[in-house]
């Protein structure tokens, strides 16, 4: 990442051999920019094929786990992942400064990497998820499953896909999502799946710094000026509804739970409460007083079911387009 | 070698202006480094601030045309790639803006001159992107012009625009290989694939040559720009440094460039090519580029949309200050008032 900042009026920190005129003289490796474009070197930025992000892992589902469970779990955690982070890349060459463009940008490139090894994890343990592509397809897995879905295949919960506000609603959101999913993520580190358990450990090192970054965004914004802070409870009452949501138990979830791969989010709801009402505490302000925002049909069907705001499929339309005009492409 | 201007040795007070001049003058013979705390000629200290500020410029009025399918792109593995890349774009942005820093401008500064359109940035970001391949062929082409002409700047005579530019080349190589990479993995694909990319090379092709700036007899500043250490080379050697490096790439990813008159000279040892379309050039330098206007009207929004989270830091900060001390309060000053004066030189012209 290149998110060093030298501040105003201090040297840069890049230390460079200098011959004894002064000058750079490590500047003969840079001269031809083309130098070894052509060989496989060791400094090759990627390779030419594709990594599986789970290559040389043993993704073979443990022994008394149903593997649909699992599987259907893991798409789960990696919608709300892929979701989420398609939603926060609209910041990219938009955010209040280059800083903010910087951490954003950050935030959602681990979310991506999180959702590639959810999606690569539910299709290793369940293939029967995978769309099916004309014979030949070179499109991996984890892509099947991001770009071939319809929205009602999604299983994301509905907070992670609205569609954004201004600043004050991004820092409050990221501050929401990552409250509740460390508190999971914490708990899934001791998943019996160990592919589970060691996505999670790392998860929950990334979401640590997300939640730091948005409570600190958030008390800066309830405490800065009469603007921010008007924005700032504005962005949470219109986000406090999708809430409750988030710690509603849908069947997979009891059943992951209950075979000791999975957790049931309603566990967590104390413990993710408490840290909420902590940073609002700290900020000086309350939680929003509104109520949950009902589901679809009599069931009250939710993202969890798969069934969504308007703003999903529109955000899929525009994320699926190129990949599905080429379902044999190689990319 | 450096200058004491600071007062704080005996002797430099009684130095006289030719003196400093002539130190300055022996410090750019030596090829040694001009530092911040060295005395510099008033024009020297400006040319830099406006290069500078237009690379950075460029940085990240760069990151639109790329981010424009960070949406869309077609693999998990590619939207993780693009992402990352654009996100260094803010970054090398970052380095530039705290080079010129170092030289008494500030950023907020020179944002304000460039969403007010008193400086430029690369022109080849006025051009749009069509197409998901525009990427592949961006980091090849684009940045492998940019490296052309930034490779020079890591030994430019000023010392932190010197350093800055030694770590954004590594990265802009980098980015480069992905470029070129993903046009190569694409040519393996499908047909339409290859018709892709050889549809996106033929609208890159010209532009990424303008990148190089006018023809050396229309280049006004080139020469005090080279005596300075600024520059150190002409815009045409560079372009053909650039077609001659370029052509064997080309070959080997199965693309051809649009130029019916490229073709090797041997008398020469150089590859010959057709002139490129300056009145298309100086069109888009003035503003009537496709994208111009869109470009800083994105720019100008992003600013104005985070002007009051940024008012509302500073206003946090402050108060944060008062609660600590009571008694010593620290008012950051928030210098936004842009200096009068459009600026017209292209950055393709300064920054080599």
């Amino acid at each position: 990442m290149t998110t060093e900042h030298t501040p105003a009026g201090s040297e840069p920190t890049v230390n460079v051999a200098h011959d004894e005129a002064g000058t750079n003289v490590e500047h003969d490796t840079h001269d031809n920019a083309y130098s070894g474009l052509l060989v496989n070197d060791a400094n090759w930025a990627f390779g030419t094929d594709f990594e599986d992000p789970l290559a040389g892992v043993d993704t073979t589902v443990p022994e008394g786990i149903d593997a649909a469970d699992l599987g259907v779990y893991c798409l789960m955690l990696g919608d709300d992942a892929l979701v989420f982070s398609q939603r926060i890349t609209e910041w990219c060459a938009g955010a209040p400064d280059l800083e903010e463009d910087i951490a954003l940008a950050n935030i959602a490139l681990d979310l991506l990497g999180q959702a590639r090894l959810l999606l690569a994890r539910a299709a290793a343990a369940d293939p029967n998820l995978v769309p099916e592509l004309p014979e030949g397809s070179p499109v991996p897995d984890e892509d099947r499953l991001a770009y071939f879905r319809n929205d009602l295949a999604f299983r994301n919960v509905r907070l992670a896909e609205v569609p954004n506000g201004d600043f004050a609603e991004a820092v409050a959101k990221i501050l929401i999502y990552s409250t509740w999913r460390l508190s999971i993520f914490e708990r899934l580190a001791d998943s019996r799946d160990t592919v589970l358990a060691a996505i999670a450990a790392k998860g929950v090192k990334e979401m640590s710094y997300h939640r730091d970054f948005a409570g600190r965004w958030v008390l800066t914004l309830a405490r800065g000026t009469e603007e921010s802070r008007a924005r700032l409870l504005n962005a949470l009452d219109g986000l406090w509804p999708l809430w409750t949501e988030l710690f509603e138990t849908h069947p997979a979830e009891a059943a992951v739970a209950a075979a000791g791969i999975g957790v049931d989010p309603a566990e967590v709801a104390d413990e993710a409460g408490v840290i909420i009402d902590q940073v609002f505490a700290a900020a000086g302000i309350d939680r929003p007083e509104k109520g949950g925002l009902a589901g679809v049909g009599v069931h009250g069907r939710k993202g969890r079911d798969g069934l969504h705001t308007e703003a999903l499929s529109r955000m899929l339309a525009d994320m699926q387009v190129v990949a599905r005009e080429h379902p044999e492409g190689r990319w | 070698m450096t200058t004491d201007i600071t007062g704080s040795t005996a002797s430099s007070g009684d130095v006289s202006v030719e003196e400093l001049e002539a130190q300055f003058d022996a410090t750019i013979e030596a090829k040694d480094r001009i530092e911040p705390r060295d005395w510099m000629p008033e024009a020297y200290r400006k040319t830099l601030i406006r290069q500078v500020a237009q690379h950075a410029h460029s940085e990240i009025i760069g990151m639109q045309p790329e981010g424009n399918w960070i949406s869309r792109a077609p693999s998990l593995r590619r939207k993780a790639i693009l992402l990352a890349k654009v996100q260094d774009e803010a970054g090398h942005g970052l380095y530039l803006y705290s080079a010129a820093e170092t030289l008494g401008a500030t950023r907020n500064e020179l944002t304000e001159k460039l969403v007010a359109g008193k400086q430029k940035y690369s022109s080849i970001f006025n051009y749009p992107t069509l197409s998901y391949t525009d990427v592949g062929t961006i980091g090849w082409l684009v940045d492998g012009a940019a490296i052309c002409n930034q490779v020079p700047l890591c030994r430019t005579s000023f010392g932190p625009y010197g350093r800055a530019m030694i770590r954004i080349c590594k990265e802009e190589s980098f980015h480069q290989r992905q470029g070129y990479e993903l046009l190569m993995t694409m040519m393996r694909g499908t047909e339409a694939q290859r018709e892709m990319v050889q549809e996106s090379v033929n609208r890159f092709w010209w532009p990424s040559l303008m990148m190089f700036g006018p023809p050396d007899d229309n280049s006004p500043n080139t020469e005090q720009s080279m005596a300075w250490g600024i520059k150190t080379h002409t815009n045409d050697e560079l372009r053909q440094k650039f077609v001659d490096m370029s052509v064997p790439q080309a070959e080997a990813l199965g693309v051809t460039f649009p130029d019916e008159g490229l073709k090797w000279n041997a008398e020469r040892g150089h590859y010959d090519f057709s002139t490129p379309n300056w009145d298309e050039f100086w069109a888009v330098v003035k503003g009537n580029g496709p994208c111009n206007e869109q470009r800083l009207a994105h720019r100008r929004r992003a600013w104005d949309e985070g002007a009051w989270v940024r008012e509302a830091a500073l206003a946090f900060a402050e108060n944060q200050a008062a609660e600590a001390t009571a008694d010593r309060r620290t008012a950051p000053a928030a210098d936004t008032t842009p200096a009068a004066g459009v600026d017209t030189t292209t950055p393709e012209e300064t920054a080599k």
